[in-house]
């Protein structure tokens, strides 16, 4: 157990008779410390007595045959007429597909987009349809690398289309975008051209938790800045409660809003996935599980692996993480129109992720891993610690947020002054520039995100090399406002530095107890719970 | 407004200074005294590329020495040509864009070259650059002498000229953008707010590494450069 995650001296409340549900282990006097992710190391954590551990469901049970469902779907498609009635020969089909922001980590070959292309594929050839394109929905991130595209789509699609009919989406490309209409809020929808003018759609998605899909596909996806503004700015992040509760996100009702105006003007057939959570193979299984309920074996392994990462170079550690794809196993295919098509989607992700907890908590304690969806091959900079820590992880949840208004989060990363060069190029002016002078999202969204989004250097960086568009950083600062706006405070443990978690506006404390003792403020005993991420799992909280 | 300040050779187009000077000697009237020059030309690399690694003005002064003699009519009159065929042809794919992109943000564009004027004015005009700082030629009674007009556009002058010229069109500098490919424009790119490197060179590539600039590849990027950069 590392010295700085102690807090035995702490009281805390008891445990409670109503945190009665098996995924929600309340720590007692014999409970082991519990395994958390701070960056890419492996730690251990002691936690008071009292605290409340929230668990991710194991994995759902994966489809028998994954080929037979994408084919099933397709024929009996939900509120849409099957995709074979929709092809004609001579027709223009583009096929948009999701980025590698999800899942994460990437899952094992064969991806699942690429098993919906082959079959999709095919019957386009079947019926005559030859004028096909894949475009990569990126949106705003970064282009796919060609090793990454052929990952994903498989080999035999990547060499018989990339790069001129399977390629990435440039949201600044002048003659590649198309005006699709006004909503009546003003949004603005542009969407790529070749999309937009082709006789049919199709959209194939990953939905790896419940903010993705639906209306978003297309509209954020395949569009650009004009279009992406629109709701990722502080006033719309700040009214989602929360992002993975679609019915109450300002974010997904604005998304639908210009998503209705897409299908109301552009011929579309959604085929969406869904993947359990099975994120660790075999030999890491265990980290799925109560650290209680751990083997001698799992204990002995788990200690070797944290020992190992601890001793190994940080290029080294990204590269065991990195390089280990994902056994995720599919667990739906539906396919049709967008809105009948997500509404399965969404109650399959929360079937996986939703974990029933009573009442929320003081404090809200997690590990923060190495991976988010915007550094795939690359390092976690700190605006994406930000992100994992006040965006993600604090919004995990359904019903109440798991910390109440005010409460303080305790998280574990190193916050490494470190930035990818190629794909965070603006995030490094933002942190160093921007940030300096506001952590005000609206301030900065006033004063300077026009102004980074323009920058022709960067702008060229996002078109044809692979770095995040230049607005990017910014929607990632607003991205944590829900959880800027609803935490009192939050306190980092193990940071490897103090610029820049005050920067962030953190605090930082040496040891787990430290912070503890900061966050409870010599107050009553603090509820305390832990969110015992990866894998993913959504606390549905109820008072 | 801001302004954005492009060096040209390695940075827009994929040649440099050698290769319009090689079209003019080889396209004298004479083609005896052409070829004449071409050798001399040829005799003097080892100089030139001595001064190159030494000071680019330097070796600016040695190669424009091989000018020597051709009348402003010929310089002239092949210009057109000469920027067709060497100039026009090695524009790297995507940068008028670039440049295009800077103008539609209201940015004026200047190009900041140690070629020759007559030859960056065309290029201006094509790409949509607003002005040009470039080298010339001095000429004395209708012939180059070999030499150029104070100041020569190479290194840290460039970074003076390009202060000068924000000053003198109220530009803040702390506004601007400089582009470049080339170690040797690290002062260039030093004066103002926004730094790019450009297809850089390998010290160029590390130095922006170290100091979080942009870097853009507007050619195909070397894969050699690219891991070398990594390395600290």
């Amino acid at each position: 157990m590392s010295d700085w995650s102690s807090s035995s001296q702490l009281a805390v409340r008891p445990p409670r008779a109503r945190d009665s549900h098996p995924l929600v282990v309340t720590i007692d006097k014999k409970s082991r410390p519990r395994a958390v992710f701070s960056g890419d190391q492996l730690i251990e954590v002691d936690l008071p007595v009292g605290a409340r551990v929230v668990y991710p469901r194991p994995p759902l049970e994966a489809l028998k045959d994954v080929d037979a469902a994408i084919r099933y779907a397709l024929t009996h498609p939900l509120n849409s007429e099957p995709l074979y009635a929709k092809l004609r020969p001579g027709m223009k089909v583009v096929i948009a597909i999701d980025d590698l922001s999800v899942p994460l980590p990437p899952m094992r070959r064969p991806d699942v987009r690429g098993r919906v292309l082959t079959v999709v594929l095919g019957l386009l050839a079947d019926h005559g349809v030859e004028d096909v394109e894949i475009v990569i929905a990126t949106g705003l991130h970064r282009r796919m690398r060609a090793e990454e595209v052929r990952y994903v789509v498989g080999d035999r699609i990547f060499d018989a289309y990339w790069p001129k009919r399977l390629y990435n989406h440039d949201g600044e490309d002048p003659d590649g975008m198309k005006y699709v209409g006004t909503t009546d809020h003003g949004e603005v929808v542009e969407l790529n051209r070749s999309a937009v003018e082709a006789d049919l759609l199709v959209y194939v998605n990953v939905n790896f938790v419940p903010m993705d899909g639906g209306h978003k596909s297309v509209g954020v996806g395949l569009c650009g800045y004009k279009s992406l503004r629109a709701h990722h700015n502080p006033e719309v992040m700040r009214a989602c409660h929360s992002y993975m509760d679609p019915a109450k996100s300002a974010l997904a009702t604005s998304a639908g809003r210009m998503g209705i105006l897409v299908e109301k003007t552009l011929n579309v057939f959604h085929i969406e996935t869904t993947i359990n959570n099975r994120m660790f193979d075999r030999p890491l299984e265990f980290l799925h599980k109560n650290e209680d309920d751990w083997t001698g074996g799992e204990r002995a392994a788990f200690r070797g692996l944290s020992f190992t990462l601890s001793k190994l170079p940080r290029a080294a550690r990204q590269a065991i993480f990195q390089r280990v794809p994902a056994p995720y196993g599919v667990t739906g295919v539906f396919a049709g129109e967008c809105e009948a098509v997500h509404r399965q989607t969404l109650e399959r992700c929360n079937a996986q992720y939703l974990v029933p907890v009573e009442g929320q908590a003081d404090i809200l304690v997690c590990g923060i891993p190495y991976i988010s969806p915007y550094n795939v091959n690359a390092f976690l900079n700190p605006l994406l610690v930000q992100v994992m820590a006040q965006g993600y992880l604090f919004n995990f949840y359904k019903g109440q947020p798991l910390v109440r208004k005010g409460g303080t989060m305790i998280v574990f990363h190193p916050c490494t002054d470190d930035f990818d060069n190629d794909q965070h190029a603006p995030y490094i002016e933002f942190v160093h520039d921007v940030l300096p002078q506001t952590r005000d999202a609206v301030e900065m969204h006033k004063r300077f995100e026009e102004k980074f989004a323009k920058n022709p250097a960067y702008v060229e960086m996002y078109r044809r090399g692979h770095a995040y568009h230049p607005a990017h950083p910014f929607f990632m600062w607003y991205w944590g406002e829900a959880g800027r706006q609803h935490v009192g405070r939050v306190i980092v443990v193990g940071a490897d530095n103090d610029y820049i978690p005050k920067l962030l506006g953190w605090e930082t404390a040496r040891t787990f107890a430290e912070a503890l003792a900061m966050a409870s403020g010599g107050n009553r005993g603090p509820e305390i719970a832990m969110l015992h991420v990866p894998p993913i799992v959504m606390a549905q909280v109820t008072a | 407004m801001p302004a954005s300040f492009f060096d040209v050779d390695g940075t827009l187009v994929r040649t440099n200074l050698l290769h319009p000077t090689v079209f003019y000697l080889a396209n004298q009237p004479n083609p005896l005294r052409g070829l004449g020059s071409l050798v001399r030309a040829a005799a003097g690399a080892p100089r030139m590329a001595l001064a190159e690694m030494v000071d680019r003005r330097r070796f600016n002064e040695l190669l424009f020495a091989t000018y020597e003699g051709i009348s402003r009519d010929r310089l002239l009159i092949l210009a057109d040509e000469a920027f067709d065929t060497v100039v026009k042809r090695a524009l790297y794919p995507g940068a008028r864009d670039l440049v295009q992109r800077c103008r539609a943000n209201g940015h004026e564009v200047v190009l900041v070259s140690g070629a020759l004027d007559f030859l960056m004015e065309r290029l201006a005009k094509h790409v949509g650059a607003t002005a040009c700082i470039a080298n010339r030629l001095e000429i004395k009674d209708g012939y180059a002498t070999g030499k150029l007009v104070r100041p020569i556009v190479a290194g840290p002058e460039k970074a003076r000229l390009i202060r000068e010229w924000a000053k003198s069109h109220g530009h803040d500098l702390a506004d601007c953008f400089a582009y470049s490919d080339s170690y040797s424009d690290v002062p260039m790119l030093s004066v103002v707010g926004h730094p790019c490197a450009v297809n850089p060179d390998l010290r160029l590539g590390k130095l922006a590494r170290t100091y979080a600039w942009p870097v853009i590849h507007l050619g195909r990027r070397p894969v050699l450069t690219g891991l070398l950069e990594r390395i600290p």
